[in-house]
C-alpha cells in the first residue's frame, strides 16, 4: 500500500514525530511504500539541519533524511508553517523540501492511507 | 475505521470524546494513552466497557518504555509498530483523535 | 469521479490558544481547489472556533473567525457541529457566525465510517 504521513509536531518537544519515523520505518520493512511525509504546525521543526542533539540521543532530523535517501521518501516542508518558524531553504536539512499546503492533499488524494501524528 | 488515541485519559478527553462519538470499530492506543490499557486506574471501568463495542489494541513499546507492560487489562491486544501499520491497512480510514 | 475522495476535517481544539485552529483552516481553504468532497467537523473545544463576536485587538493577535464565513464562496458547505460539544459548553446554534449543521454523536460517528481521509490537527 502507499502511505502518506503528517507530522505535526517538532522533534523532542513531542513524541509525534518518532512514533510517525517508527511506522514509517516499519511499513517499510512490510513491502509497504511510505510516499511523502508532509510536516507542518510546529512538525516544521523537523527539517531544521541547525538541531544538534546530546550524542548519546537519538539524531531525529538525520534519521529522516536518511529514510528520504533510502527509500526515496518525500519530506516535503509546509511553506506557510515554515516561514512562520524561521525554517528556511538556507537551513533545510538533506532530503526536505519546502512546497505548499497542496502536497498535503495531493498525499490525501494519491495515497492509501494517510496517517496523523501530532499532539 | 481505525481510531488512534495518544493522550493519558487522565489528563485529556481524547479518548473520552472518541468513545462518544464513534460507534465502533478498532481503537490503537500509542504514546501517552497506553496508560489507558493499563489495569488499577481510574479509567479502566470505561474500557471494559469500551471493549464490548470496540476492539482495542496497545502499542506495546509504548507501554514498556513507561513501565506498564505487566499491567494491561485483559482483552485489549498488543501490538508492535507492524501490527500499528497492519491495522492501518485492514481498516479502510483512520482518524488521529488530536 | 473516482478521483473525489471524500475528506473531513476534524477540529476539537479552541482558537489563539495554540495555532491549531488557523492552520486548519489553511489547510481547509487549499483543500477547496482540488475539487474534492470536504466536510469540517467541530467536536468538543473545536466548538469555540464559531463562536460570534471574537475581539482579538486585545491579545494583538489577528482574528481569523470571519474566514469561516467566507467558506461557502468556496463551495465549502458541510459544516457539522456535534451537539453534545454544544450542550456541554452552554453554546447554542444561534451563537455560532455560521450556518452549520447540527449532529448527534451517534450521526457524527456514522459520517466519520464514511470518510476516505479524516485530517486532524
Amino acid at each position: 500500500m502507499k502511505f502518506g504521513i503528517v507530522v505535526n509536531e517538532g522533534p523532542y518537544q513531542h513524541q509525534a514525530s518518532d512514533t510517525a519515523y517508527l511506522f514509517c520505518k516499519a511499513a517499510i520493512a512490510k513491502g509497504h511504500e511510505v510516499w511523502r511525509v508532509f510536516f507542518y504546525h510546529d512538525g516544521v521543526n523537523n527539517a531544521s539541519r541547525l538541531t544538534e542533539p546530546p550524542q548519546d540521543d537519538r539524531n531525529i532530523v538525520n534519521r529522516w533524511s536518511k529514510l528520504a535517501e533510502e527509500h526515496g521518501v518525500d519530506l516535503v516542508v509546509c511553506v506557510a508553517a515554515a516561514l512562520r518558524r524561521g525554517i528556511k531553504e538556507e537551513n533545510l536539512a538533506q532530503g526536505f523540501r519546502i512546497s505548499g499546503l497542496g502536497q498535503l492533499v495531493e498525499a490525501g488524494i494519491k495515497t492509501d492511507r494517510l496517517v496523523v501524528f501530532g499532539d | 475505521m481505525l481510531h488512534i488515541i495518544n493522550k493519558s485519559p487522565l489528563a485529556n478527553n481524547a479518548l473520552d470524546s472518541c468513545l462518544r462519538v464513534a460507534q465502533s470499530g478498532e481503537i490503537l492506543l500509542i504514546e501517552d494513552a497506553v496508560y489507558a490499557a493499563t489495569a488499577g486506574n481510574a479509567f479502566e471501568g470505561k474500557i471494559r466497557k469500551a471493549l464490548e463495542r470496540f476492539r482495542i489494541h496497545v502499542l506495546q513499546p509504548d507501554l514498556e518504555a513507561r513501565g506498564l507492560a505487566d499491567r494491561v487489562i485483559e482483552g485489549v491486544s498488543p501490538v508492535d509498530y507492524g501490527g500499528f501499520v497492519d491495522l492501518t491497512t485492514t481498516n479502510k480510514t483512520c482518524q488521529s483523535w488530536l | 469521479m473516482s478521483n473525489i475522495k471524500k475528506f473531513m476535517f476534524v477540529n476539537r481544539k479552541a482558537p489563539y490558544g495554540t495555532i491549531y485552529a488557523l492552520e486548519a483552516l489553511e489547510v481547509v481553504l487549499i483543500t477547496a481547489a482540488f475539487d474534492q468532497d470536504v466536510s469540517l467537523v467541530f467536536l468538543d473545544d473545536g466548538v469555540y472556533q464559531l463562536k460570534k463576536g471574537q475581539q482579538t485587538k486585545g491579545i494583538e493577535t489577528k482574528n481569523f473567525s470571519p474566514a469561516y464565513r467566507a467558506l461557502e464562496g468556496y463551495d465549502i458547505e458541510k459544516l457539522y457541529v456535534e451537539k453534545e460539544s454544544l450542550e456541554a459548553r452552554g453554546i447554542s446554534e444561534e451563537d455560532l457566525l455560521v450556518d452549520v449543521t447540527v449532529l448527534g454523536r451517534a450521526e457524527m460517528g456514522a459520517l466519520m465510517d464514511q470518510q476516505d481521509v479524516v485530517l486532524s490537527f
